[in-house]
């Protein structure tokens, strides 16, 4: 498997871009700009199965590839901007569980964390992408997560949650080149759905409470 | 031998000819930007010209740290000059007296200079902003210090005329993650260091929310003229180690004859000019951090750093 040099570099790259649109959807304030990173790191999900998919002449790949932009990048986006309120998308989120430099620190540590993890994984697989998938995929992982513990907003969350999912494609095209589309197809009716769930969920919520600030939906209430 | 030395003296007197002319592009694009049609790109000459036939006026109070100040001050990025690749892809005379940490710490010398002539004179906003650029300056420091990190482990080398070789031989090293990722860490330090918009206003008159510059207040004549001249040359050379060394270490002249050399300096100019006008623009479509938020800016920084020596040492 001798792969062009070019190729395994732009791939790094993009996991590198990768990365930094999951810290960003960790730090952001505003709920629309983390929305646009999501919708970036897809568009970047996409460009990495292409350059694997060249590399690997796999056919699979591409077909990897066009049903992530049709979900993540137009679909899901579309979807929650209809589903909930304008309003919510202008708010900024001030308060937080933690503070943003702290959590930056968090993620630093995530990642290294994640290089960890997937140290003792890269010599069982055996292709050499997976050097630059499979650490970031899991990182990508890791953020998502994070951002959902960290964040008290429901869309916020929600992009987490993606995040996450991302993340575990990011790794799995690497390792798995031919994947059968009909998994991919399954993954790609099922995010939607849950956007869509939590799309109205939230629509719901801000409709009852005139907020989105999950966060503060801890405590009982008596009416 | 001798071609050596004058070329480097030629490197030094680009930085000193150059600098108000890059400073004077910069507020004459941003103006642009914003419509307005903006003061002569010769307009920091002319001031520098006003500024050093005007009396110069020094407080009684103040100690020979004020007088001091604005010769170290200017004399720091002059011979920070010597030792990059201004003109030059091949190490000239003096180039191997320091290394880039060589570098940080001549320009770190001419900043505690500044800070403790701003406490000197008393006045109450000069020691607000020295203490203020002090917080920024502690806060880069570790991403100073991740990026040099980086870039030692991936060239082998902090002499800044090896590692500008390393990054584009072959062209594919340009496209390494952790050299992108460098280049935006780096990037953000220097709108931090020089005090550009996110972290501060460059060109605010409104002295209680003045980072960087309320620190020269209290000069007048001659040593006003050498503080701002001095601030000019140090934007320059941030610049050309940011260019020559980490982006483009194309247009520098591989020969030794003196015509390759000069040719060098419309080539080195040009790219600072392209450069000039992203940097406008970053200016103009952000706007200023409050004091506290500044911390998130320079995390932001040193996490993309702190990947960069992670993709890095993963790729082996």
């Amino acid at each position: 498997m001798n792969s062009p040099p070019i190729l395994f570099a732009l791939d790094a790259l993009t996991g590198a871009l990768f990365l930094l649109t999951a810290i960003g959807v960790v730090a952001t304030r505003q709920v629309l700009a983390s929305l646009q990173l999501f919708i970036l790191q897809s568009a970047l999900l996409t460009l990495s199965a292409i350059l694997l998919g060249l590399a690997e002449d796999s056919v699979h790949l591409f077909a990897v590839a066009a049903i992530t932009i049709a979900t993540k990048t137009l679909l899901i986006p579309w979807l929650l901007r209809r589903t909930v309120n304008a309003e919510v998308y202008r708010t900024r989120e001030i308060e937080r569980v933690l503070n943003i430099p702290s959590s930056l620190l968090i993620t630093a540590v995530l990642i290294v964390l994640a290089y960890v993890v997937a140290s003792p994984l890269l010599n069982a697989v055996g292709v050499p992408f997976a050097q630059i998938n499979l650490p970031l995929g899991i990182a990508a992982m890791f953020l998502g997560a994070f951002t959902i513990a960290v964040r008290r907003e429901a869309v916020p969350q929600l992009l987490g949650l993606l995040a996450v999912e991302n993340g575990v494609f990011f790794a799995g095209v690497a390792i798995v080149p031919n994947l059968p589309v009909i998994a991919e197809l399954a993954a790609a009716v099922d995010v939607p759905v849950v956007a869509l769930v939590v799309g109205m969920l939230t629509r719901r919520i801000h409709a009852r409470l005139g907020t989105t600030a999950v966060g503060q939906l801890a405590s009982l209430r008596e009416e | 031998m001798l071609e050596r030395i004058l070329y480097n003296l030629i490197q030094v007197a680009v930085v000193i000819a150059f600098a108000p002319l890059v400073e004077g592009v910069t507020s004459r694009l941003k103006e642009i930007l914003q419509s307005k049609r903006g003061p002569s790109i010769f307009q920091p000459y002319r001031d520098l010209w006003k500024l050093l036939h005007k009396d110069e006026i020094v407080s009684q109070q103040s100690s020979w740290i004020f007088r001091v100040t604005p010769y170290v001050s200017f004399a720091a990025p002059v011979f920070v000059a010597l030792l990059i690749p201004v003109l030059t892809r091949y190490p000239l005379f003096f180039a191997f007296m320091a290394d880039m940490l060589g570098v940080g710490f001549v320009l770190a010398l001419a900043g505690f200079f500044a800070c403790l002539a701003a406490v000197d004179t008393a006045n109450p906003y000069g020691p607000m902003g020295a203490s203020r650029t002090r917080m920024v300056g502690f806060l880069a420091e570790p991403v100073f210090i991740m990026v040099f990190l980086t870039i030692s482990f991936v060239a082998g080398s902090t002499i800044p005329y090896i590692v500008q070789t390393r990054w584009v031989t072959p062209i594919a090293n340009f496209f390494e993650p952790s050299h992108i990722l460098l280049l935006i860490a780096f990037l953000m330090l220097i709108l931090a260091e020089d005090g550009r918009i996110p972290v501060d206003s460059p060109s605010g008159q409104f002295e209680l929310a003045m980072i960087d510059r309320s620190k020269s207040l209290e000069y007048s004549g001659r040593g006003a003229a050498l503080m701002k001249w001095a601030s000019a040359m140090k934007f320059f050379v941030l610049l050309i180690v940011f260019l020559n060394v980490l982006v483009t270490p194309w247009g520098l002249a591989r020969g030794m004859g003196v015509g390759e050399v000069l040719l060098a300096i419309p080539l080195v100019l040009l790219k600072i000019f392209c450069f000039v006008v992203v940097l406008v623009y970053i200016e103009s479509s952000l706007a200023k951090l409050r004091l506290f938020r500044i911390t998130e800016f320079i995390g932001a920084a040193f996490v993309i750093s702190v990947v960069a020596v992670i993709t890095r040492l993963s790729a082996i």
